[in-house]
This record gives structure tokens, sequence and C-alpha cells, in this order.
């Protein structure tokens, strides 16, 4: 029997949604660490019964749990994340240098092949490893120094770097991306890395096609077709066929381009989904009603998918870590917004539903999809 | 034997109800209290003070007494009442935000 379980991080405690492989009926337990910042968990692909979470808080600090039995129990493991070498400096709001600074941990990414390695995407932007179930962390140092990091600068939540993609074929083949630097690509697990972000344009830099300093909202890769990348970027959706070495505009005739989600289908790897937000200075919907759009194209020709969802008076927003995919035929697709709402799609999108309604502001959504 | 109360969420962190309770060798200071306190429960550290410094959180204050002990050097020792058990340390979380 296929279930699907929904690991989802909010503002202030982390819930677990499981349903059947029909995903009509659903269990929520939860909160899970109560009041504190979830602000992503993830499961191994290796082992789904393993399952990182990052557990923050403004005033105690970075705590990073870990479940080995899917998420019923929860153990604390290591939670030093010490900078390797000098620290240095990035570009401050006002143009300024100002100080690295470790605040938080914005993503976990558990290795495709061992449950005992998992990435960690740190604020102020580093990328820390594990190999031993989160223990201990040490910072791939080759990333923050490759000579760029004193151009980068924070967005406004911060200098995060929340995404972190393996290649399923190529495991030392990394991605990273960093709000505002850019994208960056690893062939060598991690040791070395370059900007990949030819082709972008941003119009609110001083050089609007500079090679690091864009605000990279979120990337996406089908596993089957891995040197193929889909990004939602502060403003503009880009794709690049050739692992990041060259992007182009496939935002077609989306209304809005600007936005933070984006995803890949989990069959069809020119079906890709995102959530267009109104602007930069106006994180809602445009005019209030909530859709998600769907290319079948790989991007250019859009559709709005809008059935069970909000048609008026929605002013939510949809953070970058907050959509997922399962792997069920149809494929099942899940955002949160800040909300609090969970939607849920049975049919690759065609219809949602609300899983959840009333949850504290949604951080991320993840599934697993299990045997 | 000193006791220390925690807030609720580094209380629920290091699954304890209500007081800790510790005993120290010698007489007690803020810094030997804290000391005590990450060894049996070590998920405390970094949530109350810095792994490296053991700088105080900036959100995180310690009272004893109806006292501020939150800028006493770590080796200053605890009032009597603390030391003897009658008083508890408080580790209190700031009041600010959600």
């Amino acid at each position: 029997m296929t279930a699907v379980r929904v690991l989802v991080g909010t503002r202030k405690g982390a819930f677990v949604l499981n349903s059947d492989g029909k995903r009509r009926e659903w269990e929520v337990s939860g909160p899970h660490f109560a009041g504190w910042e979830i602000y992503h968990l993830k499961g191994s692909p290796a082992d789904p019964n393993r399952i990182y979470a990052s557990q923050s808080s403004g005033w105690f600090g970075q705590k990073i749990q870990r479940s080995d039995d899917g998420g019923r129990t929860w153990e604390p493991v290591g939670d030093r994340f010490a900078y390797d070498g000098p620290t240095g400096t990035h570009q401050w709001y006002d143009g300024s240098q100002h100080p690295w600074e470790f605040k938080r941990v914005w993503h976990l990414e558990p290795s495709v092949n061992d449950p005992d390695t998992v990435f960690a995407g740190a604020e102020d932007a580093a990328l820390f490893r594990s190999k031993d179930g989160g223990r201990s962390w040490d910072e791939l140092p080759g990333l923050r120094n490759h000579g760029s990091g004193p151009q980068w600068q924070p967005g406004a939540g911060g200098m995060c770097l929340h995404t972190i993609m393996q290649d399923p074929t190529r495991p030392d083949r990394l991605y990273v991306a960093i709000s505002a630097a850019g994208a960056f690509r690893s062939d060598d697990g991690g040791a070395s890395w370059k900007p990949i972000n030819r082709g972008l344009v941003s119009p609110y830099i001083p050089n609007p096609t500079a090679e690091v300093g864009h605000c990279v909202h979120r990337l996406a890769m089908h596993r089957a077709r891995p040197e193929t990348l889909f990004m939602q970027k502060h403003w503009d959706v880009m794709r690049s066929d050739d692992a990041g070495e060259n992007w182009r505009e496939v935002s077609g005739n989306l209304p809005t381009d600007f936005g933070f989600v984006i995803d890949v289908h989990a069959h069809e790897p020119d079906t890709i989904y995102v959530v267009p937000i109104k602007s930069d200075g106006e994180h809602f919907p445009l005019d209030g009603r909530l859709a998600v759009y769907r290319s079948r194209a790989g991007g250019g020709e859009w559709e709005a998918l809008t059935k069970g969802l909000p048609a008026k008076d929605c002013y939510v927003n949809v953070l970058r870590d907050a959509m997922t995919v399962d792997g069920l035929d149809p494929c099942g697709v899940y955002f949160g917004t800040t909300g609090g709402q969970v939607y849920g799609s049975a049919d690759a999108g065609d219809s949602w539903t609300p899983i959840v309604r009333d949850l504290p502001a949604v951080l991320s959504v993840e599934v697993q999809t299990l045997p | 034997m000193i006791r220390i109360v925690l807030p609720a969420h580094l209380q629920a962190l290091a699954r304890v109800g209500g007081e800790v309770e510790l005993e120290l060798d010698g007489p007690p200071t803020i810094g030997s209290a804290l000391d005590a306190l990450e060894a049996r429960y070590p998920v405390l550290r970094g949530a109350i003070r810095d792994h490296d410094t053991l700088k105080r959180r900036d959100f995180v204050r310690f009272f004893a007494c109806q006292e501020d002990w939150s800028h006493e050097a770590h080796d200053t020792p605890l009032p009597g009442p603390v030391a003897a058990g009658t008083e508890p340390l408080l580790v209190v979380g700031a009041i600010a935000g959600g």
C-alpha cells in the first residue's frame, strides 16, 4: 500500500500530514517543536524513516533534530555551525561591507545515497555538510571563499543559502542558490564552485548581467534530466539545458513572473509549476486570486490551475521552500502559504484541496512517497 | 544543590518539567551553574550562551533573588539563598516579538 507523508515547517512548529495513495483523507500530527521556527525538514531519499529538521529561534538559536522512525520521535543532534577560517565580509543593504555571521539553517538536503550525509544551507550564506547523521557539521568553504563573497548581499529575508540540489546521476555535482548572490555549481562534491548566472538579467542591481548578485529564489530539477534546470528568480522564470552554464527566460504568458517556488512534475520533465506573486513590493497573488501555473512545455506557455483555490480576497504568499511533488501517478503537488493553508492536488494540479487551513505561516513543504 | 528554572521552550527542548536540580562542587557561581546545566542537558549548549565564547545570547537573561545577574562575570558567586537551594536561578527569555 503506497502512502505519502507531507512534512510542513512553520513559524511555530512542524506538522506531519499522512495519507494513503489516494490522498483524500489526511491525518495531521503536530505541532512538533511547538513555538520554534521550523524553516525546513526533509527525509532521506536513501532511508525514508530518516528525517532531518532545522529548528531555530531568535531567542535560543539553532538546533537540528533527527528522526529515525519517520517523524514519530526526534533526537537533537549537532548544532555547531562554525565557518571554516576567516569569515570575511559581504555587502550590506547600503553597499558597505558587513561581517559574516551565522544566523540559522534555511534548508537541509539529505544525500541521495547515504542517510548519514546531509547538507545544510545557512544564513549568512554558507554550505555545511554532516557525514555522521547530523552529529557534527563542517563547512564546505570553497563556496564562500571562491572569490565573489564581498559582492553577495542579503535579500529582504537575509543572506540565505536556501536551495541545495544534488545530481542523482552524478552525486559529486551539487547546485546551490543564494539570495542575493545567485546560483553556483560544484562538480567535485562541494570542494570548488563556480557561479552559473549567465543569461540572468536583474535591472535592480548596478550591473544587470553581473556574474553574481542576482536574487535567485529557487531552483528545480527532474532526476531523469539533471542537465535541465529551472529557476524562479526575483522576477523572471528561467531555464537552462546545460547544467546552468546558460539561462534563458521562459516566463512566456505568465501574468506576473515574480514568485518564489518552482517545481517539476515527478514523471514529466517538461511539466513545471510556479505560483505567480504580484510583485516584489506586494507579496500576494495577483487580484487576490490564488493560482498555480503549469507549463507542459518546460516554460513559455503556461495555464492557470485554479480549481479548488481561493478565487478572491486571497493575500497570502508562498515561500520558496513551500512547494513539492510526490512520486505517485498521477503526480501529487503540494504547497503551503503564509496564511497557514497547505493545498494538495492528487491530479497533477488540475484540482486542489486544502489539507489543513489554519497552521502558522508555512515556511516549507516536503513530501515523502512511501512504499 | 541548586535549582534552575528554564523558560518553557528550553524546558521542552531539554525534556524537563518545572525546575532543574543540580549538585555542584564548591560554592556555585553563575558560570559553574550553567556549566553543570549544560553538562546534564547537552542540548542546551548554544541555546543559552554561545558554544565557543560562552557569551550570553542577547535575548536571554539571568535573575536571582529579584536581581539581574545577566551581566555578572562567570566566576561571580551566586547569592546565598540560590547556593543553599532555597531560591532558584531564573533563566528568562526576553519578552519580545511573537
